[in-house]
């Protein structure tokens, strides 16, 4: 028995030359559309009742386009989505959320235009009241909330009464740890109950958990539905595969990607792998990895010291260094000659997403002569799923005794 | 549409009352101002058009003849012109919703016009106080601005609608509504008698929808007699047309509002 069976859809946005013309397609069998820009191309897949799915894919891929198409918030071009039961959603953050209207009014609104019953209400709102903890702020306008409690409203709400169907979009990365960890525990208790979830996230480590199945959508096509593990690994196939074709500066993940410098040296190839020299994208708290810098030395040049620093994704700096300071500089190197650096590490840092920039200089800065320069040269995320959980930025070796006394 | 708006009427009620509570319970004066708005409104043109202008209406006996007829037609366009316009915006101004919940949306139509509704109550009562207050006769032709009101509320919504509908793919329409009813405002005799209009433009103003509207009012009013039967006609026509072409647009557009907003 399945509870969501999504058959033969495709999505596109038609532009016309003149949005007169969209408006005479409404009366005509004629098609007026000058472009039609396909999102979602002919996705198949069934849900079975009680069932958990995640859906991942590159930016722009369509995973977002899927979940408002099956909560019915956009409708397909063709095809049918078939639900057989309650749906309970959280898009991009927020539920359509009045800034000016308190956490209260809002609960009452939203759930109203959910179409709770009248008598139920009254119910949803102390429930959402007492999940989201957010205290006196509840009778504030959510014009002075933070981001984070705008999320626990919108969780709260999507939650107050248990659905057959949860469809979360990214929501759980923001959000401090604690709330976070308090969602879980309530779609898991909601999964026992019978609910299937289907969940979008770059988490891979939230997919891993709660969903046994998972959907993998490139360019509007899925590409592979199955066990979540083997779904995960083929996504990183897909990364690299596509990684090693990708300029240094057509990075599709990042917007800009600053790359500067002389030219008297060049960073000729890049890549990022594990101890095992396999290209990763996911690394595990702990992991040891490699950068592979490939150089090439194109004219003459007194020194060359190769800089890397890591970022958070608040841009950050983890961690950096150079040759200089480790000693490693190469003094007069020949024209024509490459150079193969490879930086190892061992990743003890916090959940989250990191980038990579290196620089190639004469000396200990960049502030005397910068022959090539890349930021973002290099993107990685790190999960957590073999330490036990921890939060912050970085992770200590530690060991807790508790002695009877 | 019609399941939708009666499966959502504790929602559509409840969201109405919020909105007037909302708008109106922030500041000090709370509902005062609820009633201040519309009375300070009438009881200017009533005080200055009267007595600075001393207009005086042929064959209106009462000091304030034309501050009444004045009134009669505020009434009216207020009414018309404030659903037009919010209608007009309400696809764009709840586009964050649309775009994350999935409801119909034929309920935001009608909180939007209740809520518009219930302010041009407010507006009837100030407006009748001030009828009474200066002595004019008031008759159960009054009544009759019950359907009336309802009549022509719900023409101004198809006709919102519809503006809303294009606004939503043309933003331009936006921008052009409020003008397109300020010229429409001084096109319709309501500051002015209609028997001063050069015959010429008297046949045109008879095209203009509004003219017939708020003409029914100023007749209930003024004259406390029944409005002309012609214009009735006229006004159920235009309610019919516009409504139902407004409820073949929706259905049509709303397969793809949310793709665009």
């Amino acid at each position: 028995m399945n509870i969501l069976e999504v058959n033969n859809i495709s999505k596109s946005y038609i532009t016309y030359s003149s949005e007169l013309e969209r408006i005479k397609s409404w009366f005509s069998r004629n098609k007026f559309q000058k472009k039609r820009n396909l999102i979602l191309n002919n996705i198949n897949f069934t849900v079975p009742r009680g069932e958990s799915i995640g859906i991942i894919g590159k930016n722009g891929a369509g995973k977002s386009t899927i979940l408002k198409l099956i909560t019915g918030v956009n409708e397909p071009s063709q095809g049918e989505i078939r639900v057989f039961g309650k749906i309970s959603s959280i898009l991009e953050l927020g539920i359509g959320f009045n800034d000016e209207l308190t956490g209260r009014q809002n609960t009452t609104y939203t759930a109203g235009l959910m179409g709770i019953d009248e008598d139920k209400i009254q119910k949803v709102i102390s429930i959402v009241e007492e999940f989201s903890e957010i205290g006196t702020y509840f009778d504030k306008p959510l014009r002075i909330y933070s981001t984070g409690m705008k999320m626990r409203i919108a969780f709260s709400i999507a939650t107050a009464i248990r659905p057959e169907i949860l469809i979360i979009d990214e929501i759980l990365s923001v959000g401090d740890a604690y709330f976070v960890n308090k969602c879980f525990k309530k779609i898991k208790d909601f999964q026992n109950q019978g609910t299937s979830i289907i969940l979008v996230s770059h988490d891979f480590q939230a997919i891993k958990m709660l969903c046994s199945k998972t959907i993998l959508i490139d360019n509007g096509s899925l590409i592979k539905y199955g066990n979540t593990e083997e779904v995960i690994d083929h996504y990183n196939a897909l990364l690299s595969e596509t990684k090693s074709k990708i300029e240094f500066n057509e990075l599709e993940n990042f917007k800009v990607q600053t790359v500067s410098g002389s030219g008297e040296v060049i960073i000729e190839e890049v890549n990022f792998t594990d101890k095992n020299n396999e290209l990763v994208e996911t690394i595990n708290v702990g992991d040891s990895v490699k950068i592979n810098v490939g150089v090439k030395i194109v004219d003459q040049i007194d020194s060359l010291v190769l800089g890397f620093s890591i970022k958070d994704r608040f841009g950050q700096v983890i961690f950096g260094t150079n040759t200089w300071h480790t000693s490693q500089v190469i003094t007069s190197p020949q024209v024509g000659k490459s150079y193969s650096f490879c930086i190892k590490l061992e990743m003890s840092v916090g959940v989250g997403t990191y980038t990579v920039q290196l620089a190639l200089v004469d000396k200990d800065t960049h502030l005397t002569k910068n022959y090539h320069w890349i930021d973002m040269a290099v993107f990685f995320e790190v999960i957590n799923n073999k330490k036990s959980f921890f939060i912050g930025n970085s992770w200590l070796k530690n060991k807790i005794e508790i002695k009877n006394v | 549409m019609l399941k939708s708006l009666y499966t959502f009427r504790y929602f559509i009620l409840v969201s109405i009352k919020n909105n007037l509570i909302n708008k109106y319970t922030k500041n000090n004066l709370g509902f005062l101002w609820i009633i201040l708005g519309p009375l300070s409104q009438a009881l200017i043109y009533t005080i200055i058009l009267s007595n600075v202008l001393a207009a005086k209406l042929p064959g209106v006996e009462n000091f304030y003849g034309y501050a009444i007829y004045l009134l009669g037609g505020l009434l009216a366009w207020s009414l018309m012109s404030e659903i037009i316009s919010s209608n007009t915006n309400l696809f764009i101004d709840n586009a964050n919703t649309i775009k994350k919940v999935s409801f119909p949306k034929v309920t935001l139509v009608a909180i939007n016009t209740g809520v518009s509704s219930i302010n041009n109550l407010f507006l009837f009562i100030s407006i009748l106080a001030i009828v009474i207050l200066t002595g004019h006769q008031i008759s159960f032709h009054y009544l009759l601005l019950i359907p009336m009101a309802i009549i022509t509320a719900i023409l101004a919504q198809s006709i919102g609608l519809i503006f809303g509908i294009f606004n939503v793919f043309i933003r331009d329409v936006g921008q052009a509504v409020p003008i397109l009813l300020q010229l429409l405002f001084w096109f319709t005799p309501i500051v002015y008698p209609i028997s001063i209009v050069p015959d010429f433009l008297k046949t045109l103003i008879q095209y203009n929808p509004i003219f017939h509207v708020v003409d029914c009012y100023q007749q209930i009013i003024l004259y406390n007699s029944l409005p002309n039967i012609m214009s009735i006609f006229i006004i159920l026509f235009l309610t019919i047309l516009f409504s139902t072409l407004s409820i073949i647009l929706f259905r049509k557009a709303g397969r793809e509002m949310a793709d665009v907003l």
